[in-house]
């Protein structure tokens, strides 16, 4: 889970690590209520999960708090990468002297947690990676040993730091550390980490990413959950356990298994070029290893209340659940639907492989489901899917 | 002949007493594994499934001679479990356990290594190791395929099972499920190394999904190291960007960790990758058939 700036800088001033005042407008009158509170120049910054803000106009200098109510009026509400705007940070401006570029985070190739760091920040620290590769240091740091206040400063060194700075960027990072390890995440990114006018090594953005993995021992953090940006299919989803993402096409998937349903998105999008409107994948769902009817119920409830879709493809493999227990499910799943009053009128194509498919495929054929198909393979269930999809138009 | 896992793996189940545990325990023991026993410190002494239970991974590696373990603990004590096994130093520790948080994985990955690396670890959120015919260590559903000499890498339980079946008349080696989380410990790379090496392995079969450079990597090596045959499949090409598809690992972010990306490094170096996984079916079939 990725954190709004502001919420990364709320995080970093609890573990004392210097950032900007600041406030959250989600209104022109906010922003000029933050700007009047703050005084002098304030920076209006669109908060988006999303990179780039600054070359898409989504970050203003103003000058007065007229200003800030002129520059909140222009953001708020802007597309940036196809993330709305919804609320800004007004921030109090800062004298920056020198612009750098902090970060760690998790090196899946070494399997190992990396810190970069560069004098050179401020700007896109790739495009400074790729063109002059000597100004940014990637230095491996071990689980096991950690960041001090001495790592800290080898780092920041590492990074051509100027002297300067060195005490307080130490210090910067090595609460970082502790910012990174404390909350269970994936990245902490400070671009720019400045050094002001004053002399202070400050954190002037932050970029956050949170394990959704650690959420069991991070209970504080469904704080963050982003409710308002949630598709209301994907959060429904969640609260029954499923693994759903929504996705843009009118074929509904159903299967087990991460590795299998993605293969089935690509499937569905390949068979979906042969037929008119080229029909896609309406969604990801995974509903795991043991597909129970319940389990399979919920599952087809909520693609089924996608407006969107207009076939739907099951398909399962029967490894440890046997194909006999997915289609006992899928028959119990329609009688349970029938009894929520949300009777399935959508056809179905269904594609059993695996543990006794043949016995699986006798208990759906005998129930006689309205609307239901049995296809053999999962490359002509998936045609099969499509082609209902495109009929159905 | 088999890779890692034989018909003489000694195997112990750590968690073997919670619902997991009991239920893999009994299939492993039907599919003809050699499970001698499992370990939970609160229920030592007991016997479970007719099998002892010990306190540590040490005491039963002791009493048993056990050389793998399969973890079936929850997330929560995953950590532990597989710093217990290292310190054990029994040779494979295979890791069921799903979403065990990154640090965790990371850090007992470190230990592994600084403890020089005696204990080979397998996931985690993965489906384990099976050896077809010999022995299975895992989730792995071990009838629905059977031996012969194609040895499997797979980043994707469900796909593991989909190529191991749609294969069955032709038989596997060894099939391995590395996992699809962002930090595992054995790699494609590990695999198709004792793959190669391995005389009772002919071709090989390579799963990979989006998210990450591991298939990219496993590509460059094939390239230097793999003289057999193998054949691959990429699942996540219609992925949408930033979206986390079902496995922690498998997410695609900005140009990198693309399923294009991944299946353009395989062909360059001379790896037929399948659009579909039947088709890959297809393409290992022609390879063992033109053998």
């Amino acid at each position: 889970m990725d954190l709004f700036e502001h919420q990364a800088k709320e995080l970093f001033a609890e573990y004392g690590i210097p950032v900007p005042r600041g406030i959250v407008a989600h209104t022109a009158e906010e922003a000029r209520a933050a700007a009047e509170q703050l005084t002098g120049r304030v920076v209006v910054k669109a908060q988006v999960k999303t990179g780039g803000r600054g070359k898409a106009g989504g970050v203003k200098v103003a000058d007065d708090v007229a200003d800030a109510h002129a520059k909140a009026t222009q953001i708020l509400g802007m597309d940036i990468k196809g993330h709305t705007v919804h609320k800004v940070l007004i921030e109090e401006a800062s004298q920056i002297a020198e612009e750098y570029y902090f970060s760690f985070l998790l090196d899946r190739a070494n399997r190992t947690f990396l810190a970069i760091c560069s004098a050179s920040g401020g700007m896109d620290i790739e495009e400074v990676a790729h063109t002059a590769p000597e100004k940014v240091a990637k230095v491996p740091v071990s689980p096991l040993t950690g960041v001090d206040r001495a790592s800290a400063r080898e780092i920041a060194k590492a990074g051509g730091l100027p002297e300067k700075a060195l005490d307080g960027a130490a210090e910067l990072i090595e609460k970082l550390w502790a910012v990174f390890v404390d909350e269970d995440a994936s990245l902490v990114e400070v671009n720019p980490m400045i050094l002001s006018a004053d002399g202070q090594v400050k954190a002037l953005d932050g970029k956050v990413t949170l394990d959704d993995n650690a959420t069991f021992r991070q209970a504080e953090h469904v704080q963050y959950v982003d409710k308002a940006a949630e598709d209301p299919l994907e959060a429904r989803a969640k609260e029954k356990h499923l693994n759903y993402v929504k996705l843009d096409g009118t074929v509904g998937i159903i299967g087990n298994g991460a590795g299998l349903v993605m293969s089935t998105l690509d499937v569905v999008a390949y068979a979906g070029e042969a037929f008119p409107g080229r029909p896609k994948p309406a969604n990801f769902l995974d509903i795991g290893g043991g597909a129970s009817a319940e389990v399979m119920a919920n599952g087809l409830e909520i693609i089924l209340s996608d407006p969107s879709v207009k076939s739907v493809f099951v398909n399962v493999f029967g490894g440890i659940t046997a194909c006999d227990a997915v289609a006992n499910g899928i028959v119990a799943a329609f009688t349970l639907l029938e009894s929520r009053g949300e009777a399935v009128t959508h056809p179905l194509v269904v594609r059993l492989d695996g543990n006794n498919a043949d016995l699986g495929r006798q208990i759906l054929a005998d129930a006689a489901l309205p609307r239901v198909e049995l296809v053999d393979t999962m490359d002509e269930a998936a045609k099969r899917a499509a082609e209902l999809a495109t009929v159905g138009a | 002949m088999a890779i890692w896992l034989t018909e003489n793996s000694k195997i112990i189940v750590q968690g073997m007493t919670g619902s997991e545990g009991t239920k893999h325990t009994r299939r492993m023991l039907a599919a003809g594994a050699r499970v001698v026993g499992g370990v939970n410190a609160r229920k030592a002494g007991i016997v479970h499934e007719g099998l002892p239970v010990f306190g540590t991974v040490k005491e039963a590696v002791e009493q048993t001679g056990a050389d793998v373990s399969v973890v079936f603990v929850p997330p929560a004590a995953t950590k532990a479990a597989v710093k217990e096994a290292i310190d054990a130093e029994i040779p494979l520790c295979v890791v069921i356990t799903e979403g065990v948080p990154v640090h965790d994985t990371t850090e007992f990955w470190a230990y592994a290594v600084e403890k020089g690396g005696k204990t080979r670890i397998i996931g985690p959120n993965c489906p384990g190791i099976a050896s077809p015919g010999a022995s299975n260590a895992g989730i792995i559903p071990a009838d629905i395929t059977t031996p012969g000499r194609i040895g499997l890498v797979s980043k994707s339980g469900t796909l593991t099972y989909q190529l191991m079946y749609e294969l069955r008349d032709i038989g596997f080696s060894t099939c391995v499920g590395i996992g699809g989380d962002p930090v595992i410990g054995t790699t494609h790379i590990d695999a198709l190394q004792a793959f190669q090496d391995d005389p009772g392995t002919d071709a090989i079969v390579m799963i990979g999904e989006i998210g990450g450079d591991a298939e990219e990597r496993a590509a460059a090596y094939i390239e230097e190291h793999v003289t057999k045959p193998v054949v691959a499949y990429v699942a996540g090409f219609t992925a949408p960007e930033g979206k986390t598809m079902g496995h922690a690992g498998a997410i695609v972010s900005g140009s990198a960790g693309t399923a294009q990306a991944k299946k353009e490094a395989l062909e360059k170096v001379g790896v037929r990758v399948g659009r579909t996984p039947s088709e890959t079916a297809r393409l290992m079939r022609e390879v063992m058939r033109s053998r």
